[in-house]
């Protein structure tokens, strides 16, 4: 609010006077500018205000009523039994290992990616014969249906499919692994498929970043003596910061919720064993194959506090300078 | 701070509509009497599970038609929904929205008797007696209580396919008829450089109905049966499966990774082991013909050495050796539904249009007078195996509903995964039932 009011003033940089002080006779025409404002405001936001109401809000209401009660999905809900589901899937092994799962896909999303993504985006970022076609390559994978994916790398990493005769014949097929199926080792193959799927998003996040790093800085960098990497690392990248934590932000949360590259690549025993399930594939073999309604309402309630507690806990600590005032109250 | 109350005042709204909603269920009209049948037009909406395009969707569609032509009051209006969707969130979605189609698949067993509990379905016990004669004792598992609310349409027992040339070939002269017997047939068959017997236990049912068929070996028939009805599972024979079970997983008789081994639908698994030469048996229901066919490189070499003989009995246990686990199809009709839906389900089990469902070769037929409709050599045995059983359990899956039926795979395909004890098996069944 404090901006708008800012960029309204005709005189750049000072701030309107506080209301006490305004001159008399000017306020009916400050109050049918105000209602004029109010109509725009809610005339442009309703629709929107509408859908996420109906799609978000009052869903978000049921799931957590639901949450509450012992309930198989036939007939009304009546049994209540308080916060018993929450307590349930704390106490339930395969639960945990779904965090656990979940934490180590954050974590592992993040130090992979990361690191993978910077590099090639620097790369991308220097112009050489069939840059367009390499930045593109990045990109594909990112592109793919999760489906399409998860189908993918389920056809490749099958018990003697083509990753195993690819091993075999460069020699290596005492690598052989059980790919899907090797409880201990699962989570990690996972891990893979979903960093080769998403680092592409990351490298064009950063390469759109780069984009915006002013040539001149680099420019004045070198003329003072600084080399390529030294330019990197003193110019470009606290310069890329915003961008860098942004793609944090995206990533944990996508790793938070992250459903269907895992359902449709991982086998259903190996996901019952808990090596690699994660809250959102345990809340749909809870909630719709063991038909426990109540129980997966209460999953997802879990689920989705997780979440906002993290992404609170981002904005408030790491996205902090990038978005002041939008979110956070504005820094004195 | 406002934005915050805001969120309250939503999420207090939404609960009030969400028991307004939960408190709007009954308001319904009774069935017109009899008198008034096939008087007024009438559209039954059906959903079915033959979701693809195949004999089975075929055949459905030509017997709405036919239904038409002798009734032109009532036209049917088909919906082929994929079986876990149809099952798990479309239905129950419906059930509980008050807008259910008419007539719909039905499982049996523990989902029909959730569903009666909530008043979902027409109980239609006057009006089908002779169609329920005619089925037999199977029709069971669609009563509760002694009341009946659906029929099956499909109903076969669970038995182990193999592959006739390797049997030879590994010098086994007759099927095995005892577990010692299918030991000594595991042996031979490994001699041989074969898989003895798949199992896709990445699915988990699968690897489960080895299970089952333990229990049904070390459990009388009585405890089963209220097993089923009050899910109380005190008794140790659901432990010595278990230990069966894992007795029988050490002497390997299965392939390896077998639990990252889909049941069926593509080549590398259970089912493409079995079809195409890999693997000398499976144990599998009725239906496994039709789904051995889809994955087969060669359907006709399959077709000759494909054969079939029921689970082996294990000599000294509790259990009937000649009861089988066996399961079917069925379908049911919604509470509000029109009085026609229950002649179309009559219709539908009635032995000529079970005869024309035989022929598609997608089931067995529950109906008698449709026998002559099985044509498959190994289906015929089947149905010999099925008519001559002692008792039929339910799939336990289905017979202890799904809560309690996942926790207990869930749980078998643990001792398959080598980290399970037989013990925990027990343990979560019984936690499912008090969840």
């Amino acid at each position: 609010m404090t901006s708008t009011n800012q960029t309204r003033n005709p005189v750049g940089g000072v701030s309107a006077p506080p209301t006490g002080l305004r001159p008399a006779g000017r306020p009916s025409v400050r109050s049918a500018e105000t209602r004029r404002k109010w109509y725009e405001i809610i005339g442009l936001t309703t629709p929107a205000i509408v859908v996420y109401v109906m799609f978000v809000l009052v869903p978000m209401g049921f799931a957590f009523y639901y949450s509450l009660f012992r309930w198989r999905g036939v007939g009304p809900p009546t049994d209540y039994v308080g916060f018993d589901n929450y307590v349930l899937a704390f106490q339930d092994p395969i639960f945990l290992d779904a965090l656990r799962n979940n934490a180590i896909i954050v974590f592992g999303s993040l130090l992979v990616q990361g690191p993978i993504a910077l590099g090639v985006a620097l790369l991308l970022n220097r112009s050489f014969r069939g840059r367009t076609v390499f930045r593109l390559l990045a990109f594909v994978p990112y592109v793919l249906a999760e489906v399409t994916v998860g189908i993918m790398w389920k056809l490749i990493l099958t018990d003697n499919g083509t990753f195993d005769a690819l091993l075999r014949a460069v020699g290596l097929g005492g690598l052989v692994q059980a790919w899907l199926a090797d409880l201990d080792l699962v989570i990690w193959t996972l891990l893979f498929i979903l960093t080769w799927k998403y680092v592409g998003f990351a490298i064009i996040l950063l390469l759109a970043g780069l984009s915006n790093v002013p040539q001149e800085l680099n420019e004045a960098a070198s003329i003072d003596g600084a080399s390529w990497w030294q330019i990197q690392r003193h110019v470009t990248l606290p310069l890329l910061g915003p961008t860098i934590r942004i793609w944090m932000f995206l990533s944990m949360i996508g790793s938070l919720q992250v459903f269907d590259v895992i359902w449709v690549t991982s086998v259903p025993a190996v996901r019952s064993l808990g090596a690699s399930a994660t809250m959102a594939t345990y809340m749909v073999d809870n909630g719709f194959f063991a038909r426990l309604w109540g129980y997966g309402n209460a999953v997802a309630v879990i689920l989705f506090v997780i979440s906002f507690v993290a992404a609170l806990l981002f904005q408030r600590f790491l996205l902090r300078r990038d978005i002041q005032g939008a979110i956070t109250r504005r820094a004195n | 701070m406002a934005i915050k109350r805001r969120a309250t005042t939503f999420l207090a709204l939404s609960i009030t509509t969400a028991l307004l909603v939960a408190g709007c269920g009954g308001g319904e009209s009774d069935a017109p009497p009899e008198s008034e049948l096939f008087k007024n037009p009438v559209t039954l909406t059906w959903w079915h599970n033959a979701s693809q395009d195949g004999p089975g969707k075929t055949y459905w569609e030509k017997v709405a038609k036919d239904f038409n032509t002798l009734h032109p009051t009532v036209t049917i209006e088909i919906e082929g929904i994929e079986t876990n969707q149809l099952q798990r969130t479309r239905l129950p979605a419906a059930l509980l929205s008050n807008d259910p189609p008419d007539i719909f698949q039905a499982w049996g067993g523990g989902e029909i008797r959730e569903q009666v509990e909530a008043d979902y379905l027409k109980d239609i016990t006057g009006q089908v007696a002779a169609e329920v004669a005619n089925i037999g004792s199977s029709a069971e598992i669609w009563a509760v209580n002694g009341k009946q609310y659906g029929l099956p349409f499909r109903m076969g027992i669970e038995g182990i396919w193999y592959n006739k040339d390797m049997f030879e070939r590994a010098g086994i002269t007759a099927p095995p008829a005892t577990f010692d017997e299918l030991n000594d047939a595991v042996t031979k068959l490994k001699a041989i450089n074969v898989i003895p017997i798949a199992v896709g236990a990445g699915d988990k049912w699968p690897a489960a109905h080895w299970w089952y068929n333990f229990a049904l070996r070390a459990c009388s028939v009585d405890t089963l049966k209220k097993a089923s009805l009050d899910l109380n599972f005190d008794d140790q024979c659901f432990v010595k499966a278990g230990e069966d079970l894992k007795a029988f997983i050490a002497t390997e008789p299965f392939q390896r990774n077998f639990i990252a081994t889909p049941g069926q639908n593509d080549p590398t698994s259970a089912n493409g082991l079995l079809a195409n030469g890999k693997a000398a048996m499976e144990l599998m229901g009725d239906w496994n013909k039709g789904t051995l066919e889809t994955v087969a490189e060669d359907e006709e070499a399959l077709s000759k050495f494909i054969g079939w003989f029921p689970v082996p009995a294990i000599a000294g246990s509790a259990g009937d050796p000649k009861a089988a686990l066996g399961g079917g199809d069925g379908f049911a009709c919604a509470k509000n539904a029109p009085a026609e839906c229950v002649e179309f389900l009559k219709y539908i089990v009635s032995p000529e249009v079970q005869k024309g469902y035989a022929e598609t070769g997608t089931g067995l037929p529950v109906a008698k007078g449709a026998e002559a409709g099985v044509a498959d050599p190994a289906l015929k045995s089947i149905l010999e195996a099925t008519t001559g059983a002692t008792y039929v359990q339910l799939w336990l899956d289905t017979a202890f509903g799904s809560t309690v039926g996942n926790a207990m795979n869930d749980a078998i395909v643990a001792i398959f995964a080598g980290n399970g004890t037989p013990q925990q098996v027990v343990d979560a069944m019984k936690s499912a039932a008090r969840k």
